[in-house]
């Protein structure tokens, strides 16, 4: 049973928060937001941490023995199967 | 003829680059780093040896990836080095982001790359090679993570979040308030302090730019689940936050 969004408590727009968010509605004009502070600056948090993933982990270049231990690792297989 | 064409297309956008900009990659390079893919691939293409490409190339006008990616098919182990300093830096940078260790991404990547040895040949441009790569790495990822026995999904009730600390305990306190800015190597910690099934979310999701019907596939979960597993780890990632930031207070 959904409550009208008008009238919904702080525990049922959690609970209900991932599926807004998942589903791409318009979370910030949900009502309940526009009433509640405390939900909107949960809401908030959350969205910037979304935002800041997008800068996490910068691409990292992997260490230049790799190569060789995958060049090993190739031709070991190769001499194991037989290669052609 | 059509899948003439899509073999061709061997040069192609990440799915970490499908739903918004390029990530920056001013950071963290080591010096001998290329500034990008496509300026190395240009400039190795022309370094790698012997191309031959009267008898090797299908048609006259392959892009030097393919060129590349043709060679590697039939076997050249020069093109495989070449496909693998084009690849080495996203690989090992998922595999790096989904484990958050140095050791295992090293591991991971050189299992990937060895899988993509074994099955080059099954590539039939059906989707873009970089594609193709990025989902038998993470394949190679979730694999890994199976066999030790980490649950992808998780499920400990008591690893959960809650919002009984939530914001509603915070007025006037200043230390609460994440909006507008985050510390990125804070929460670079936090993530790689999450539970292995939220980390894996999170990552696929929000760093890596996958949709939730992409994520429910590959993790064999619901489209649900997988919505509320991120939301659960964004949570706990804002919990993180916040007592790093009153952590920080307090010296």
């Amino acid at each position: 049973m959904t409550t009208d969004p008008r009238n919904m408590g702080c525990q049922e727009f959690r609970n209900q928060l991932s599926d807004l968010v998942g589903s791409g509605a318009d979370v910030e004009n949900h009502p309940h937001i526009k009433d509640c502070d405390i939900c909107r600056e949960l809401y908030e948090q959350l969205r910037t941490i979304a935002e800041a993933a997008k800068q996490l982990f910068p691409d990292q270049e992997p260490e230049d023995h790799l190569w060789e231990r995958i060049e090993t690792a190739i031709k070991k297989e190769d001499g194991i199967t037989g290669a052609k | 003829m059509a899948q003439h064409q899509t073999i061709l297309a061997a040069i192609d956008i990440p799915p970490q680059k499908r739903k918004r900009m390029p990530r920056s990659r001013s950071q963290k390079q080591t010096p001998e780093a290329p500034a990008s893919d496509s300026t190395m691939e240009k400039e190795s293409a022309v370094q790698v040896g012997d191309p031959a490409p009267d008898t090797i190339l299908p048609a006259p006008q392959l892009s030097p990836d393919a060129e590349i990616l043709a060679r590697a098919q039939a076997g050249d182990h020069h093109a495989f080095a070449h496909l693998y300093s084009l690849h080495k830096r996203r690989i090992y940078s998922l595999c790096l982001r989904m484990v958050g260790n140095v050791a295992e991404a090293e591991d991971l990547t050189q299992e990937a790359f060895l899988q993509l040895h074994r099955k080059i040949g099954t590539f039939r441009g059906d989707s873009a090679f970089s594609t193709w790569l990025h989902r038998l790495s993470i394949n190679v990822v979730l694999m890994h993570l199976r066999k030790k026995g980490l649950p992808l999904m998780s499920l400990d009730e008591a690893m959960e979040p809650s919002y009984d600390d939530g914001p509603g305990r915070s007025f006037g306190a200043p230390d609460l308030s994440l909006t507008g800015s985050i510390d990125r190597l804070a929460l670079e910690r936090a993530v790689a302090a999450l539970p292995a099934g939220y980390r894996l979310i999170f990552v696929l999701h929000d760093v890596e730019g996958f949709e939730h019907n992409e994520i429910a596939a590959m993790l064999d979960c619901s489209v649900g689940n997988s919505k509320s597993q991120l939301h659960k780890a964004r949570l706990k990632l804002r919990d993180a936050l916040r007592l790093s930031l009153r952590k920080g207070d307090r010296r």
